[in-house]
């Protein structure tokens, strides 16, 4: 973040990857140093070290979540891998023409895993439409949850479209139906804490790296109503009950999901940084986003911008009317604007919007209003010359 | 190495007299109205080149074994940012193409980050596909 600074750069794109904390980089550097040890299988003592230390983080995570138990969290490499993984662990589920339900606004990291598991068995998948505000249709989405509904996979808050849903009406149907129902809390988790008892679906998934944490972990929360559908995606060491040369059996949740030795140092850092997000004041920092949101929306709006949809948390896409977003992005990337131009992978609900493109300001909990405040006259002194 | 045409010499010079991100991005704005637009029955799939956050259209004909490149896209600065690779390849032989740096190119121009951002899949995929268009 530092360094940042120093460059004369400004981070608006917090909701493609999060700046990190000191406690963060504290906690890697001291598993590192400290001696390290691989995870369920010595008898050494660094390896119940290490065992330890990483299911105490495991615990750390499932705590800030309210998850349940421990034994709920299965770690991935994030969300991406997260939804990837349910795709194909649940893949037995399903009968050809079964319905999967997902979101016009869903990252391709929560569309493509079930659109290749529907081409791949046969299945429909439909999309749950949005409202001519650009928000999610939810009396929509409720009438399409049917007899041959067997998934549904939403986001509660769009990395495009920056608006928050309230999933509890949709997540009810759904348990009514006995649909399988899975929510892409990436962008979400970073702007609300999730209470995944209280949100009462079947999976959650998000990426430490957006929540101030490291890259390369994130996690898969499964409900234990659902953990016997879960079969293997991957074999092989740590996951293991009982194996001989001709068959294996896996051990239950979350370490039967776990092959391989998984990422220990991402593991910790990832609590370590949950730790010290639970000891900021989180209304404050809600209310402190909140501001600079408004702050982001009114110079917009004063300015003229077509804003993307409704946006009410965290993140605005917008266009200068006649100016093409590539042009704009580069522009503000010239002056140490750090925003996002393009399609943000989610190039489906971009063309339904009729859309080639749009900027993207993001915000994260270290941003002020002087960031704003050089984005605003980075953008005026790029408007002149694209003018 | 080959040298630059004359072209391209008075398009380094312009850009080396540039005093900040200001006036470079307005002389890319100009060099991109001089851009030739296709019509849109030239915009074919053939001829699109995704990878870029605007597509680009890309003709490549060797008339008398020298390259002709006619470039298009939506977006101002690209265009701009094209019309310095077109008057940067334009005219060299199948060999001259393959010698041509073209990193250094822009990093001459005052705009090597360009090249090295999401946008360089970009102007990398269009030298690319003048290169699989060279006459065997
Ligand atoms: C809503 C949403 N879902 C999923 C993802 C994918 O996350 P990751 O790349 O960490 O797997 C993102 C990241 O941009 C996102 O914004």
């Amino acid at each position: 973040m530092l360094q940042l600074a120093v460059d004369g750069q400004t981070w608006l794109d917090s909701a493609a990857t999060a700046q990190k904390p000191r406690a963060m980089l504290e906690a890697l550097q001291q598993w590192y140093a400290s001696g390290v040890a691989n995870v369920h299988r010595a008898q050494h003592r660094p390896g119940e070290r290490a065992t330890s230390a990483f299911e105490q983080a495991r615990g750390t995570i499932a705590r800030w979540l309210n998850a349940a138990s421990a034994s709920h969290i299965v770690l991935t490499k994030g969300t991406t891998e997260s939804i990837n993984l349910l795709a194909h662990a649940l893949a037995g589920q399903f009968q050809p023409g079964d319905e999967i339900l997902v979101g016009a606004h869903e990252h391709h990291a929560n569309l493509l895993p079930w659109q290749q598991l529907a081409r791949r068995q046969n299945l429909a998948l439909r999309i749950l439409p949005l409202d001519t505000t650009g928000a999610l249709d939810l009396e929509k989405g409720l009438d399409m949850l049917g007899p041959r509904s067997r998934l549904l996979a939403v986001s509660p808050l769009s990395n495009v479209l920056g608006r928050r849903h309230d999933l509890a009406p949709l997540l009810q149907r759904a348990r009514e139906l006995d649909v399988l129902s899975v929510v892409d809390g990436a962008q979400y988790a970073v702007h609300q804490r999730p209470d995944l008892q209280q949100l009462d679906a079947d999976f959650f998934a998000c990426s430490a790296h957006k929540l101030y944490g490291p890259d390369g972990i994130g996690l898969l929360y499964a409900h234990p109503r659902r953990h016997a559908l879960l079969q293997p995606w991957q074999w092989g060491g740590e996951m293991i009950e009982h194996c001989d040369y001709h068959s294996a059996s896996a051990r239950p949740l979350p370490l039967g999901l776990e092959a391989g030795t998984p990422n220990i140092a991402g593991t910790i850092a990832f609590a370590a940084t949950l730790d010290w997000l639970d000891k900021l004041d989180s209304n404050a920092i809600r209310q402190h986003e909140a501001a600079l949101h408004r702050l982001l929306i009114d110079g917009l709006h004063a300015r003229d911008m077509q804003l993307v949809g409704q946006p009410d948390t965290a993140l605005a896409c917008f266009n200068a009317p006649g100016v093409h977003s590539a042009d704009l992005a580069m522009l503000l990337g010239e002056q140490g604007v750090a925003v996002r131009a393009g399609q943000h992978c989610a190039m489906p609900l971009l063309h339904s919007l009729r859309l080639g493109g749009a900027v993207r300001v993001s915000l994260g909990l270290y941003n002020d209003a002087e960031d704003l405040q050089r984005f605003f006259e980075a953008l005026d002194a790029a408007l002149e010359i694209l003018a | 190495m080959t040298t630059p045409s004359p072209a391209a010499q008075a398009l380094l010079e312009r850009f080396a007299a540039c005093r900040g991100w200001e006036q470079r991005a307005r002389l890319l704005l100009e060099y991109g109205q001089q851009l030739p637009a296709l019509s849109p029955d030239e915009r074919t799939d053939q001829r699109l080149i995704r990878g870029c956050e605007s597509p680009v259209w890309c003709l490549a004909g060797w008339p008398a074994g020298r390259l002709q490149l006619q470039l298009d896209t939506d977006a101002r600065l690209l265009r701009g940012l094209l019309e310095v690779l077109r008057i940067r390849l334009s005219g060299l032989t199948p060999e001259q193409l393959g010698e041509v740096d073209l990193a250094d190119w822009y990093s001459q121009l005052g705009l090597a980050r360009q090249l090295s951002g999401s946008r360089s899949n970009g102007l990398n995929a269009v030298y690319q596909y003048v290169m699989q268009s060279r006459p065997a």
